[in-house]
């Protein structure tokens, strides 16, 4: 994969969404996800997903993500065209741009939390005390530099939320793409995991992408964009009492 | 590859009980292995001393023609018995011999003042002391002029002198064997069991007397032995001659070598030790399907670990190797630890019974470790790729 897009500045194109449609089989009834949706995002944005269950929001975030590929249409992240890519090229993708954050945390068991922040970077081909170092690093800008050597059920859901967090972050990547993040945290601790998604997007330019329910979260991002019935109905600044 | 071998052993120690217990059945399975092919290396080495044991480059004649090799009771139709005119002629024209002696076995009755003790008879010349590294501890053995004069003399074993002396002292005095009289001129020194039987219960007498005793006039067998190892083939080829120029060119005998009898026992031994280790295998494929069962039921436990796996950038591939080398390394290590445990009871016996024959060759680890190995691989190739082929979505969202 070239680093020519390293140099991607704020404001330039970062995802670009043109006409895409998933479709899925159940059995013999075809699920039509997404129903031609355009958008784009640019480094640097902060922008809230929203629309009410089974609007395809965690479709999207899954194509977004390039986890998975669009039945129709064409989606080209950081100049790379995702349909033409195979599964390493993906991957190496993902792994170079990409941070997830999901609702259910998704650490894995039994492993130390600077194992598991490192994860990312032993796909990246980072040696093992390097990858523990800039894991260290990751925690301690989540604010969990005194839990390196937990093991997730040893951690409150906001302090597992973190270590996610700093998972996606360990890359340094483009984009941090969040699946109801706040979802399974109260809302003292979901405000917490706002602000620091806000922080990172301010001090680091991480563009992100966060798809959620709450409404308390789309308010403060600076763009909305909500989907319902597969189709985008609004795509601007958060709309007051919706 | 090493950072895969790595994060098996992490995922491993983030297991520790699961991956005991699907351990156990290659421990159990290289365990069998090194135990059965312990005692089938055992039997092997323990027939090969005791064969070695009799003397060295050993040949019997027999009579009778026998293809096979091997030994057994000598064919019934005896043409042309062996007699003490063959043994004049190899002595005579053997150039390659280190010594003839002829024999006459039979059985029969020991008795000396009352005390009887049924054994085994060798009539036998002096050469067949030192062919057969049977030596007289006082007195003498057979020798040539009491096979010239057909002298009844006889020369008693340990087990002999033990039962029907004590602590009396046997040189000088007269045992009846079977109807006749024979003095003790010798003693032979304590000899251990081969084979099962007990050296040490035999009493030889000057073969001529022997075949006085049993009332016949040919020979049970000759024993000769060749010069050295290298002279064995010819001098088999020698007596072979001998014998046959006698007998107007046939062969109505058989010469057996000791090389012969030791390839038989170790076709033989060798034959058992595959089959012991047959058997073993069996219990390593059963140890081998438990891992798989196992390595399937993590692979879907683990659905959500390989769908993030899959979301930071793992490769299909990676996904692959990491599976297939967790098998790998919970069955190396299981076979690392049935090989030590399996090593250690076969050092324990040879120290604390080391009458039970077991012995450890190297080849066993060899085969302990790639055996597991192997295993490993094979019963980690179809979780491995179930994991591989998951779509990283349906993995992430599975419940
Ligand atoms: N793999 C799939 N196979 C079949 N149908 C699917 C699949 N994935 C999603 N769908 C369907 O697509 C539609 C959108 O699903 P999606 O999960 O994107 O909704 P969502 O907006 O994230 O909902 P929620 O807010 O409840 O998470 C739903 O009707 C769902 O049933
Ligand atoms: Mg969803």
């Amino acid at each position: 994969m070239s680093d020519a897009t390293d140099a991607l500045a704020i404001g330039e194109p970062l995802m670009v969404l043109d006409g895409i449609h998933r479709r899925f089989m159940m059995g013999d009834e075809e699920v039509r996800a997404l129903r031609g949706v355009s958008f784009t995002i640019t480094k640097g944005e902060y922008v809230c997903i929203i629309g009410p269950s089974g609007s395809g929001k965690s479709t999207m975030m899954y194509l977004l993500g390039c986890l998975d590929t669009p039945s129709e249409g064409t989606y080209e992240l950081a100049g790379y065209e995702v349909s033409e890519l195979g599964d390493e090229e993906l991957a190496a993708l993902r792994n170079k741009y990409i941070g997830f954050v999901f609702q259910a945390f998704n650490l894995i068991p039994r492993t130390t939390t600077v194992d598991n922040v490192a994860l990312p970077l032993r796909y990246a081909g980072v040696g093992i005390g390097e990858r523990r170092r800039r894991a260290a690093q990751a925690l301690e800008r989540v604010g969990l530099g005194h839990r390196l050597d937990h093991t997730p059920d040893r951690l409150s859901g906001g302090e597992r939320q973190r270590v996610a967090i700093a998972r996606a972050i360990v890359t340094k990547p483009e984009l941090l793409l969040c699946d109801e993040p706040t979802g399974n945290l109260d809302s003292r601790v979901g405000a917490e995991i706002t602000r620091l998604f806000e922080e990172l997007n301010h001090d680091m330019g991480v563009t992100v992408v966060i798809v959620t329910h709450d409404p308390n979260l789309a308010k403060r991002a600076r763009r909305n964009i909500k989907l319902v019935d597969g189709q985008m109905v609004y795509d601007g600044p958060p709309q007051e009492g919706k | 590859m090493f950072e895969h071998v790595l994060s098996a052993f992490l995922a491993l120690k983030a297991n520790k009980i699961r991956a005991a217990l699907t351990m156990l059945g290659v421990v159990i399975g290289v365990l069998a292995v090194t135990l059965l092919v312990g005692v089938g290396d055992g039997a092997r080495i323990y027939l090969d001393e005791q064969i070695s044991g009799l003397g060295t480059n050993l040949m019997t004649i027999v009579p009778g023609r026998r293809e096979t090799r091997g030994f057994g009771p000598p064919a019934g139709n005896i043409a042309r018995p062996l007699v003490m005119e063959d043994i004049q002629a190899l002595e005579r024209q053997g150039s390659l011999l280190r010594g003839i002696s002829p024999m006459v076995m039979g059985g029969g009755a020991v008795r000396f003042k009352g005390r009887t003790r049924d054994t085994m008879i060798l009539g036998v010349g002096p050469a067949f002391s030192d062919l057969r590294n049977m030596h007289v501890d006082r007195g003498s053995f057979v020798r040539e002029e009491d096979v010239d004069s057909r002298r009844r003399v006889c020369v008693l074993g340990r087990t002999i002198v033990k039962e029907l002396f004590g602590d009396e002292n046997p040189l000088g005095q007269t045992v009846r064997l079977a109807d006749g009289r024979f003095r003790v001129v010798g003693l032979m020194e304590e000899r251990g069991t081969s084979l099962g039987f007990d050296l040490n219960d035999l009493v030889f007498i000057p073969v001529t007397a022997a075949m006085d005793l049993f009332n016949q006039d040919h020979l049970t067998q000759i024993l000769t032995a060749a010069r050295s190892k290298e002279d064995a083939p010819a001098a088999s080829e020698e007596v072979e001659q001998i014998l046959a120029r006698r007998r107007n060119g046939e062969r109505t005998f058989t010469i057996q070598s000791q090389d012969d009898l030791l390839k038989t026992f170790g076709a033989l031994t060798g034959a058992m030790t595959l089959m012991l280790l047959a058997i073993a295998s069996i219990s390593l494929v059963v140890g081998g399907i438990g891992i798989m069962n196992i390595m399937l039921v993590s692979v879907r436990e683990r659905t959500r670990e390989i769908g993030v796996r899959r979301a930071v950038g793992a490769t299909k591939s990676d996904i692959l190797w990491q599976f297939l080398l967790e098998s790998v390394v919970i069955s190396s290590t299981g076979g690392g630890i049935g090989l030590a445990l399996g090593a250690s009871i076969v050092l324990a016996l040879k120290r604390f019974a080391p009458s039970v024959p077991v012995a450890l060759s190297p080849w066993i680890a060899a085969v302990a470790f790639g055996s597991s190995f192997v295993v490993g691989v094979l019963s980690g190739v179809v979780p491995a790729r179930r994991a591989a082929e998951l779509d990283p979505v349906e993995a992430l969202r599975y419940e």
